[in-house]
């Protein structure tokens, strides 16, 4: 489309990227009265880093004193309780265990209570003899751990998701598959181009992850790079479950990264991983041979009884690492009213509703007037999740609304109603009502509910089975119609 | 909440569901309730629409929806209840089972016996841990089966396929007939995981190619899959470097092997053979929980369909027998040990009060050696493969002659049984 037929748009504030950081931004601004644009590339929000994130809140006692890793993490970590309880998603505070498996990792261990204890962060050393007790499963060679109690986990994408539904319920606007392709300044004005609009914006948010250097360069503003590190993770089945009841850490041989970790995701399944590897593209998205023994032979000397054969799946994500080895959570020195969220890598998820926090604060000291709205919502409309749900509670809810007595997943428990309801707040594709619903998710990896979840997003969306993808155009799964192929001569 | 009282309840109406409900009524349950969670009865035999089931059963070779229809034809003479669209949510040990539908909400179903018979499910591509990225168009074989027979979609034009067992093997030949292109199929083993008139009928009759000790290294596309990497693997199941070969397709369909559906099972507490996946039965198909049967795929995965039913009917008569009060506990229990190149043996546990129906697998292929059934009985076998299931009967008679509390099965190769017997 040429330029001038674009649609043409005006909006005060601009974000550019819908992971954790743009849309928990959006939140944050849907707080007060401006027009807000979020920007997501992908189908849906989330799609990105946001993903494949280990969903781990972090304790805050990682990270090395003086960084923004540091400013942010704490912080973070004390604003997910109410947050995820007023956008109703889940949050399992499992506590982070982070163990020392000989006598001369002890020091690292003393080192990371020392610094919990300097921050505040409540933190407890515990004997080989105390571990064992809370994590049976760990192996005999613990020497001792130190504990944070209030580290845990979410499911990362449902957690973007959420908080996009609520900003959107609060008057922000969201328009997905809509890559920014141009960006410039004309005056006090800033534009950005997609595909079909051009948006005029006051201030631009860059929370483009990966590509967020390539949103600046686009707008001539070149002086941070993106460097893509892979983590690659393995899902083992239910049946695992109760194998560790935390987050486990060992001791990071190297200052990159925290190591190898054995984690209790918040839906309750074990997760191993991530490696930390650093790729050249930003698409590199595979899972490897030397991942997967790199890993298990890590977490296999913290928890020897990780059967590799009860995993169900396994992925890659990449963190958006910055050149700077640090976050980058500033105003562009060199064009005004770029504001940007940059080199979100670990604990990037935990410190993002702080860093969300602070942005009506960074604007109002450039000097934005923010006037709050009297009606903000905080709290997203509840979701209902069958299988949490009692017997009891369970036949009334199929009396109200017999859509809950059609069971579509049967690994994980997941009714139609709660199908068209993911359909009815945003999602759009396959891989979109899994990761709000779990259908799909389980042990058969949607071999049986995925012919069914097709023609529920078809039926509900009023497009063909041909148009309903994985995670959006390109990624349909059936291709064709029966006899669509007779006579054409594949070879 | 709704509550019943059945005699026999049967959880699965596919062709092993089927057969035991039917056996049940005959051996005179009163109330017997098949509980389906899809639509309509048959199971995955409603997809499988090829021919060249009840061989060996009626003598004819039918498609899958025409097997079932037999059993649902016969079903209809009789006053089994059947509930469609209903989920079984748990079966405690006192066989209480909770299921949902929509037009009844929670049931609360008592049964004197329970029959378990849910199937099997694929094994995925994150079992195999086939490295690589995740675009669309990577199915397992059966889902894609479901897509093309029952939805009337193509998954895509030219695929790969890994994995020779049946379900691969049928869709190999089926997506060539709907005019799409099957460029190879792949298998880690020195031979095809499938019936050997699978492998003729499927691939050879198509000049589709199979590649024999190979597998899947790696996985090309972002949004839908563009190629594999292929590649041939050592002894140790190893790629090999330097053998890949690289192969343009849209489809990816995995047909690796299944699994007993046994969530249902464990959660009730039922004891599993870490072989089979499945129940560990008794003569009676009775698992570790009294009055609780198994039969079909959810006790271990079968070969063909007339197997199943003849597995579920002998499920189905002693659930009945049990809801009735006429199966008393045994006075001995004789352990069944799986020997020499035997996989595994259903039953678990065997009584010397009746015949019993052994079915095994071979752990390797061997031509020319003898099933022994701890000298008992001995067969000659010109061959026995994995993918056959092996099928053999003790009389009563020839079971009064074990001595010790263990029947040992095993394969022993022509030179060492010396004569036929």
């Amino acid at each position: 489309m040429k330029r001038e037929a674009k649609t043409k748009k005006a909006v005060q504030v601009a974000i550019v990227g819908g992971g954790i950081i743009g849309t928990l931004t959006a939140r944050e601004l849907s707080r007060y009265q401006l027009d807000v644009l979020l920007l997501e590339k992908e189908a849906e929000v989330g799609w990105g880093t946001t993903k494949a994130n280990s969903g781990i809140v972090h304790a805050g006692i990682h990270e090395d004193p003086g960084t923004l890793k540091a400013k942010y993490c704490f912080p973070g970590n004390q604003m997910f309780p109410r947050l995820c309880e007023e956008l109703d998603v889940s949050f399992k505070q499992t506590g982070i265990l982070v163990v020392a498996l000989a006598e001369e990792e002890m020091d690292m261990v003393h080192m990371y209570y020392q610094r919990g204890l300097e921050r505040g962060v409540p933190v407890r050393l515990l004997s080989r003899e105390e571990v064992l007790a809370q994590e049976p499963n760990l192996s005999e060679d613990v020497v001792g751990s130190v504990f944070a109690p209030e580290g845990g986990a979410v499911m990362p994408f449902e957690l973007a998701a959420a908080a996009m539904e609520n900003a959107v319920a609060n008057g922000a606007e969201l328009m997905t598959e809509s890559p920014v392709i141009g960006a410039w300044v004309e005056g006090e004005k800033k534009y950005l181009e997609t595909p079909t609009h051009i948006i005029e914006a006051d201030v631009v948010i860059n929370a483009a992850g990966l590509f967020a250097d390539e949103i600046a360069r686009m707008f001539g503003d070149d002086y941070f790079r993106i460097l893509p590190r892979k983590g690659e993770e393995y899902l083992f089945d239910l049946e695992l479950a109760g194998l560790v009841n935390s987050i486990i850490f060992p001791v990071p041989a190297s200052k990159i990264s925290k190591g190898i970790l054995v984690i209790h995701t918040a839906d309750g399944n074990i997760m191993i991983g991530p490696t930390s590897d650093n790729v050249p593209a930003k698409d590199d998205l595979g899972t490897t041979y030397s991942g997967f023994e790199r890993i298990f032979s890590e977490t296999r000397r913290l928890v020897p009884g990780l059967d590799p054969r009860k995993v169900i799946t396994q992925f890659a994500g990449l963190r958006a690492a910055s050149d700077r080895g640090d976050f980058i959570i500033e105003f562009s020195p060199n064009v005004p009213g770029l504001l940007h969220l940059a080199g979100i890598e670990s604990p990037g998820l935990t410190a993002a509703p702080a860093i969300a926090a602070d942005v009506p604060k960074m604007l109002e000291e450039q000097g934005f007037k923010l006037t709050p709205k009297e009606n903000f919502q905080p709290r997203r409309e509840g979701v209902v999740r069958f299988r949490q749900l009692s017997r009891k509670e369970q036949d009334e809810l199929i009396r109200q609304n017999p859509a809950y007595g059609r069971m579509v997943c049967r690994c994980e428990t997941v009714t139609e109603a709660e199908i068209v309801d993911a359909i009815r707040r945003g999602a759009r594709t396959l891989d979109g009502v899994k990761f709000r619903t779990r259908a799909g998710a389980g042990r058969c990896q949607s071999g049986f509910c995925q012919p069914v979840i097709m023609e529920i997003l078809s039926r509900e969306l009023g497009i063909p089975a041909e148009q309903v993808s994985k995670r959006g155009a390109g990624s349909e799964q059936v291709k064709y119609e029966a006899k669509e192929l007779l006579g054409k001569g594949v070879s | 909440m709704r509550k019943l009282e059945v005699d026999v309840a049967i959880i699965g109406g596919g062709p092993a569901g089927l057969a035991a409900a039917l056996a049940a009524h005959d051996q005179g349950a009163a109330e017997v309730l098949i509980i389906e969670r899809n639509h309509e009865l048959g199971g995955i035999l409603q997809q499988c629409i090829h021919h060249g089931f009840g061989l060996h059963r009626f003598k004819a070779e039918l498609t899958g929806p025409e097997y079932a229809q037999r059993f649902i034809n016969e079903l209809k003479d009789t006053d089994i209840k059947v509930l469609l669209e209903t989920m079984v949510l748990e079966v405690t040990k006192d066989r209480t089972i909770y299921a949902v539908n929509s037009r009844e909400g929670m049931l609360e179903i008592s049964a004197k016996a329970i029959v378990l018979a849910m199937g099997c499910r694929e094994r995925t591509r994150g079992a195999l841990r086939i490295p690589g990225k995740r675009p669309a168009g990577i199915f397992s074989a059966g889902t894609a089966q479901r897509y093309m027979n029952i939805d009337g979609y193509i998954p895509g034009r030219k695929a790969v396929i890994l994995g020779s067992g049946d379900i691969g093997l049928i869709m190999a030949r089926r997506l060539t007939l709907e005019g799409a292109k099957v460029e190879a199929v792949v298998e880690i083993l020195p031979y095809a995981a499938g019936l050997a008139r699978n492998v003729v009928q499927c691939l050879e009759d198509f000049d589709i190619p199979l590649h024999l000790e190979s597998t899947v290294t790696e996985i090309h596309g972002d949004d839908r899959l563009e190629a594999v990497t292929i590649a041939k693997v050592d002894e140790n199941w190893r790629p090999i470097p330097g053998t890949e070969q690289k192969i343009e397709c849209d489809t990816l369909l995995l047909s690796v092997g299944l699994i007993p559906e046994n969530e249902l099972s464990s959660g009730a507490g039922v004891e599993l053979d870490p072989v089979t996946n499945g129940p560990k039965v008794d003569d009676t198909l009775m698992t570790s929980i009294p009055g609780v049967f198994a039969c079909g795929n959810v006790l271990h995965v079968h070969d063909l369909v007339d197997n199943v039913s003849k597995e579920a009917e002998r499920a189905g008569a002693f659930a009945a027998q049990y809801a009735l009060d006429k199966l008393p506990a045994p006075p001995r229990r004789i352990k069944v040990e799986a020997g020499e190149n035997i996989r595994y043996v259903v039953p678990h546990e065997i009584s010397l009060e009746r015949p019993v129906e052994f079915f095994m697998r071979v752990q390797r292929p061997e031509a020319d050696v003898y099933l022994d059934l701890g000298g008992l009985r001995r067969v000659k076998k010109p061959f026995v493969r994995p993918s056959e299931m092996l099928d053999i009967t003790l009389s009563v008679e020839q079971l009064s002659k074990l001595e010790g509390d263990t029947l040992r099965v095993r394969i022993v190769s022509g030179k060492e049984a010396g004569v036929d017997a």
